[in-house]
């Protein structure tokens, strides 16, 4: 029974491990945060409700913008755009990521060579570039879009890492063992390979999830987020369209910038934290 | 990663790479024609009605575009037509800046971009990896890096801009926010002109410095502390090599992989800097492209655009030629012995 062990072993170091507890700890504080921060305020993110510019209170918990809007209610709303972005992102980008990788790995030679270059080429456009000027032209801009159009760019990463993995798996003696034996490769995919990935698509998804995020709180900072939400990155944006930093209104531009690199931050921990757990070299650090 | 035996592989592994880049830059102008076409609404009637121009103006641009845009041609000659302008140099007049054209305008703002990046990069690159392997292994320095290193890279860079700016530029008021020299000055060689010209760039440069270094610190140490623990090491070790000597040869392995690095980095990198240049109202491209946003300046995007792509494809092809002379396995290879 050698695998209900190994699952205990794992969760033994995962509990132990500091940067993956510390991470944890955050990302799940925002995430909890997204849920009931809506339900803490009685305001809508873009609803005028207090004098213009006034500081941290009992009343507005982080102040108000320009216009009057609740800097609180703005942040918890954003939040959500912040995650949906990092999901659906993250979760494209890394499957478009496994699949490319995967089969350009597997199937080796000339399929492997197409791949390849498909990717690098994506990797040299500078993306964020590519995705402003999409963006420009698009007149009505929903979160989903713009998450759609994050993970297109964003998936050669994963690929070439996942191509890697893929390609050391391939020429292990148990696959080699399994091809003998007759098994068909769809079922040496699942049963042989997939298991030994899992550990590894996790981390990918990790990083692919907090580059999304990255990306779309730039993309929306230089005024081409989303056009029906609130968003962090928006929230920066009007913040020094409307004249924040000479009015000092610090209230409004630090909240979501802390919110987003304390997230992308934690899960980059978290991220180092599971390859010390899943990996038995890193752990004697 | 790459292995060369002869002077033939090099030739071999510059050809793909050219290939890659030749194939980007194609694609990226492909890109660059199809989007007003794809995209619902007449692009001509959204450029004009948006730029608010008035009279004989509106008339002039309408005539302009339907020609350069060539819509009642056939799709293959518009194709080859946008070609043709673009291999003349002839990215369009702007509407924003009308009637200066899109190159002109590029051509102003490249020499602050190049004077943002390069040092920024540069210079965060080469202190980042020291530092990093200077920090790898030393308890006290390790533990204050890490964190302090993956806040820096979780950080946007206009976040660190907004920061920076409002610290410096409000609440201090050491250095002067927006514009790449001061309003009242015009441009020459005097000493008010260069410190004012140094004044601005200043903290856009030093934002940009801070993100990359912790990425790159923190890059060099994970890598020096795997070369620390690879064979060769552990042998040098045991032959009673000092530390110090074993030290370097775990640096030289390690910035290979760091210089591929950089060149996977430099679309982020390009990218932060044009959000810098919005917080700082810094004249470069990525402040053009902010303009060009607001005044619906289509022209002058696409133009930003193919400027932003050949820059990195440019800067990309670099680091391939400095890897092949950094690394002494190439260096072999194009000597013709090994």
């Amino acid at each position: 029974m050698p695998s209900p062990k190994k699952k205990n072993e794992i969760l033994f170091f995962a509990l132990r491990n500091n940067k993956l507890r510390i991470g944890l700890s955050i990302v799940l504080f925002f995430v909890v945060l997204t849920f009931v921060g809506p339900l803490l305020t009685q305001y809508k993110p873009d609803e005028f409700v207090g004098p213009p510019s006034s500081p941290p209170s009992s009343k507005f918990w982080f102040g108000t913008t320009t216009f009057g809007e609740d800097v609180f209610t703005q942040l918890v709303y954003g939040l959500g755009s912040t995650f949906m972005v990092g999901l659906i992102g993250g979760g494209l980008g890394t499957l478009l990521g496994v699949l490319i990788g995967f089969t350009a790995g597997y199937r080796g030679g000339l399929v492997d060579e197409l791949l390849n270059m498909l990717t690098n080429i994506v990797l040299s456009v500078p993306a964020l570039v590519v995705l402003l000027i999409i963006a420009a032209y698009l007149q009505v801009r929903s979160l989903f879009t713009e998450s759609i159009f994050i993970a297109f760019f964003a998936w050669p990463w994963a690929a070439r890492a996942i191509r890697a993995q893929t390609f050391s798996l391939r020429i292990r003696d148990f696959v080699d063992l399994a091809r003998l034996s007759g098994m068909s490769s769809l079922k040496i995919i699942f049963t042989e390979i997939a298991p030994n990935m899992m550990s590894y698509l996790l981390l990918v998804f990790i990083l692919q999830f907090g580059g999304a995020i990255l990306t779309a709180a730039t993309l929306d900072f230089i005024g081409l987020g989303p056009t029906n939400a609130i968003s962090l990155g928006l929230m920066m944006n009007m913040a020094v369209l409307w004249g924040a930093l000479i009015l000092g209104t610090w209230w409004w531009f630090i909240p979501p910038g802390v919110a987003i690199t304390a997230i992308v931050g934690a899960l980059y921990v978290t991220n180092v934290g599971l390859d010390e757990v899943f990996n038995p070299k890193l752990r004697e650090m | 990663m790459t292995c060369f035996r002869v002077g033939g592989d090099v030739r071999q592994y510059f050809g793909r790479k050219l290939l890659i880049y030749i194939l980007t830059f194609f694609i990226a102008v492909t890109v660059d024609w199809l989007i007003p076409r794809f995209m619902p609404g007449n692009p001509i009637d959204i450029m004009i009605s948006r730029a608010g121009l008035r009279g004989s103006a509106v008339k002039t641009m309408y005539d302009y575009y339907t020609q350069l845009f060539g819509l009642n041609l056939p799709i293959w000659q518009q194709y080859l037509n946008f070609w043709s302008a673009l291999l003349r140099g002839d990215l369009g007049i702007s509407i924003f800046l009308f009637p200066t054209p899109v190159a002109d305008v590029l051509m102003g703002a490249v020499p602050y971009d190049l004077a943002l990046l390069l040092p920024a990069i540069l210079l965060s690159w080469w202190a980042g990896n020291h530092f990093g392997a200077f920090a790898a292994r030393s308890k006290w320095l390790d533990n204050t890096l890490l964190p302090v290193g993956y806040i820096l890279t979780a950080t946007p860079y206009m976040w660190l801009g907004i920061l920076l700016a409002w610290l410096f530029c409000i609440v201090w008021r050491v250095f002067p926010l927006a514009g790449g020299y001061s309003f009242d000055l015009r441009p020459d060689l005097s000493l008010t002109f260069v410190w004012s010209l140094v004044s601005h760039w200043f903290l856009p440069f030093v934002s940009l410095f801070i993100v990359g270094f912790g990425g790159w610190a923190i890059g060099m140490r994970n890598m020096i502390i795997y070369e620390l623990e690879a064979d060769y090491s552990h042998y040098l070790e045991a032959l009673g090599a000092p530390r110090k000597l074993i030290r370097k040869y775990a640096f030289n392995n390690a910035v290979l992989p760091q210089i591929t690095g950089l060149a996977l980095q430099l679309g982020v990198v390009v990218a932060g800097a044009l959000a810098t240049e919005v917080v700082f109202a810094y004249p470069g491209i990525g402040y053009l492209i902010l303009q060009a946003i607001h005044n619906q300046d289509y022209f002058l995007l696409q133009g930003c655009f193919l400027f932003v792509v050949i820059g990195v494809l440019l800067a990309n092809f670099i680091i391939d030629v400095a890897y092949v002379l950094v690394d002494p396995r190439t260096r072999i290879g194009m000597q013709g012995g090994g």
